[in-house]
């Protein structure tokens, strides 16, 4: 099983067990594992906290040690500014462009990943030969290395492939060190599919696609779904190969928001900081917000994160 | 493994039909093998030669690694990655468990707290960085603020001290990985046998003996796992440090990854940035290979 955690565990992330039943000691004084576990929740929506309450009040707000106050003053102002007219490098563009940039990046490369992580998926479940394992484990291998090691020759491969610093070439690397784990995702679904369906099919003449087109295809939308969003989530919170691959207009959001931050010409405009996280945050936030359960499942079998 | 061999009929049509799964498979084969594997012998190639700012091919054995373990930066960078990778693990694990096992006690609105603790997952490590990045700062963040409450002499400036930033690095990274690590023994203590439980707890045993004895003691896949994930990751760690103190004070929080970065792009050492690649690549190797090899070999 090459997804450890993987399947026999995430099946009972559900309800409470009747193994926690047993377990819920009576000598715990309940009151004070329910104010522990409170307190982990102000730990862990602080810094959400920090972020929101910051990005709608004025900056001398923050700079006179009111960062953890409500604004005395709202203002949507910051979230303006990060928007579309705060200085990032050397233009003043707000952060816009740059959002459309990891739009236009991430939808192109996790569809065309998820579409060869099912086909090639398919073949390694279905139509197994000698060394399938052998191939998977070496495709496998390919989302744990370290991305510094492929970072001077890809440099110069998109060089030659006349796409150094576009989005595409991002869309492209994307793509290639994808596949490792959309591989991984629907192959592991697809062991579990019976095998005895595919070989009807096939002995009623039904050929590769058709099988895969009119069988396994209609019965992938949860895998799909996993799948897809953690690919958005990898690629569109991905920073390395944004910083390393990508020209001023072609910048996707992450390193667009360092730049932000980072810049050190005039007034540190904190307010305008956090307004321009909540926004390179959203797209993911709002993913986990309406699809945790697939979210969390994608984390736990592709456990080892690439 | 049986169906293309139902197929008895020999065209040259059949024989193609044969090969298409694997003429499906090709392109990420090859995809793979070039910009995986031929990378990765590409770059070990160019740790042995003279490269600064392009890839050069003039051969000059061992230098650069000679090199690389004399430059006061690096040395910095594996120090700081010993410590946060240690001090990142450990905490997390612990933090995780205890976590899992809180949640575990049929706690009402589970569902919900498990939310709140997992949320950091989604976001981007740059987000993360530019969060903690101010929260952590003397000037306005958390200094500041218990200064206006009142405690004039309140001192917390790690972020801004060579000898603390690292451990800031810790708590952000913390702070996002955690709640992963406590869904994964969450999974875990949900997986473990509840009749050895009740056997147990009707000898008598106590809580505490309950968890050391048996649960523990179960948890080792996922603990397996969780120091695969933790370790993997803590290599690797770049966005986070690049946006919470982008290596700084000075070089204070340099790590491999930040180090190969600016040793191959800022500083035009190509050289010695590939062979730092190439000792971050073995580290994760070493981690990852006889993983991958275990799990892949008990699915046979």
């Amino acid at each position: 099983m090459p997804a450890p955690t993987a399947n026999a565990v995430t099946a009972r992330t559900g309800e409470p067990s009747a193994t926690g039943a047993t377990r819920a000691g009576i000598h715990w004084p309940r009151v004070a594992l329910y104010v522990i576990l409170g307190l982990f929740c102000i730990y862990y929506l602080l810094p959400l906290y920090v972020m929101l309450v910051n990005s709608l009040k004025p900056l001398s707000e923050i700079t006179a040690g009111g960062m953890m106050a409500l604004p005395g003053e709202w203002t949507i102002a910051p979230w303006q500014s990060a928007w579309s007219t705060a200085q990032v490098g050397v233009e003043a563009t707000g952060l816009r462009p740059y959002f459309i940039n990891s739009l236009l990046m991430v939808v192109p490369a996790v569809a065309i990943t998820t579409v060869i992580g099912a086909l090639n998926g398919y073949v390694l479940t279905k139509w197994r030969f000698r060394g399938a394992t052998l191939v998977f484990g070496l495709l496998l291998f390919g989302c744990f290395i370290p991305f510094q090691m492929v970072l001077i020759p890809m440099a110069r491969m998109l060089g030659l492939m006349g796409i150094a610093g576009t989005v595409t070439g991002l869309v492209f690397v994307h793509m290639v060190y994808g596949i490792g784990f959309s591989t991984l995702y629907f192959r592991n679904y697809y062991a579990a599919f019976p095998d005895e369906l595919v070989r009807a099919a096939q002995i009623d003449g039904a050929g590769f696609f058709t099988i895969f087109w009119r069988i396994l295809l209609p019965s992938s939308g949860p895998i799909a779904v996993v799948c897809i969003i953690w690919l958005f989530t990898n690629i569109w919170n991905d920073f390395l190969f944004g910083a390393s691959f990508s020209d001023f207009d072609s910048q996707p959001m992450t390193v667009a928001l360092n730049n932000l931050v980072q810049s050190s010409t005039g007034v540190k405009e904190y307010n305008v900081h956090f307004a321009g996280a909540i926004m390179a945050a959203l797209p993911t936030l709002f993913v986990y917000i309406v699809a945790g359960r697939y979210f969390v499942r994608g984390l736990m079998s592709g456990s080892v994160k690439g | 493994m049986a169906i293309s061999d139902t197929v008895r009929h020999r065209g040259a049509a059949d024989r193609l039909r044969d090969l298409l799964p694997k003429l499906v498979l090709s392109p990420s084969v090859a995809l793979v093998g070039i910009f995986v594997y031929g990378f990765i012998l590409f770059t070990l190639y160019l740790s042995f030669t003279d490269s600064r700012i392009l890839p050069s091919f003039g051969w000059v054995g061992w230098q650069n690694y000679g090199f690389l373990f004399r430059i006061r930066a690096w040395d910095t960078a594996l120090t700081n990655l010993v410590i946060f990778g240690t001090l990142y693990i450990v905490i997390c694990c612990l933090l995780g468990l205890l976590l899992a096992i809180f949640l575990d006690q049929r706690i009402r609105a589970e569902g919900f707290i498990r939310t709140i603790y997992l949320y950091p997952m989604a976001l981007s490590f740059i987000v993360t960085g530019v969060a903690w990045k101010w929260f952590l700062d003397p000037g306005i963040g958390v200094e500041a603020v218990v200064r206006g409450w009142g405690f004039e002499s309140f001192t917390f400036d790690w972020i801004k001290d060579s000898d603390m930033a690292i451990y800031t690095i810790v708590i952000a990274a913390v702070w996002q990985t955690s709640g992963f690590v406590m869904a994964m023994f969450l999974a875990g203590l949900r997986g473990i046998d509840s009749e050895m439980l009740r056997a147990a707890e009707i000898d008598g045993a106590s809580t505490m003996a309950l968890y050391r004895r048996i649960v523990i003691p179960q948890l080792r896949p996922a603990f397996m796992s969780a120091f695969v994930v933790l370790a993997h990751m803590a290599i690797k760690s770049y966005d986070l440090v690049i946006a919470l103190t982008n290596g700084g004070p000075g070089t204070a929080t340099e790590v491999p990854a930040t180090f190969m970065y600016s040793y191959t792009f800022t500083r035009n050492q190509m050289g010695i940035g590939a062979s730092s690649a190439v000792i971050m690549m073995l580290t994760i190797a070493a981690i990852i290979v006889p993983y991958l090899w275990s799990e892949l070999r008990e699915k046979k």
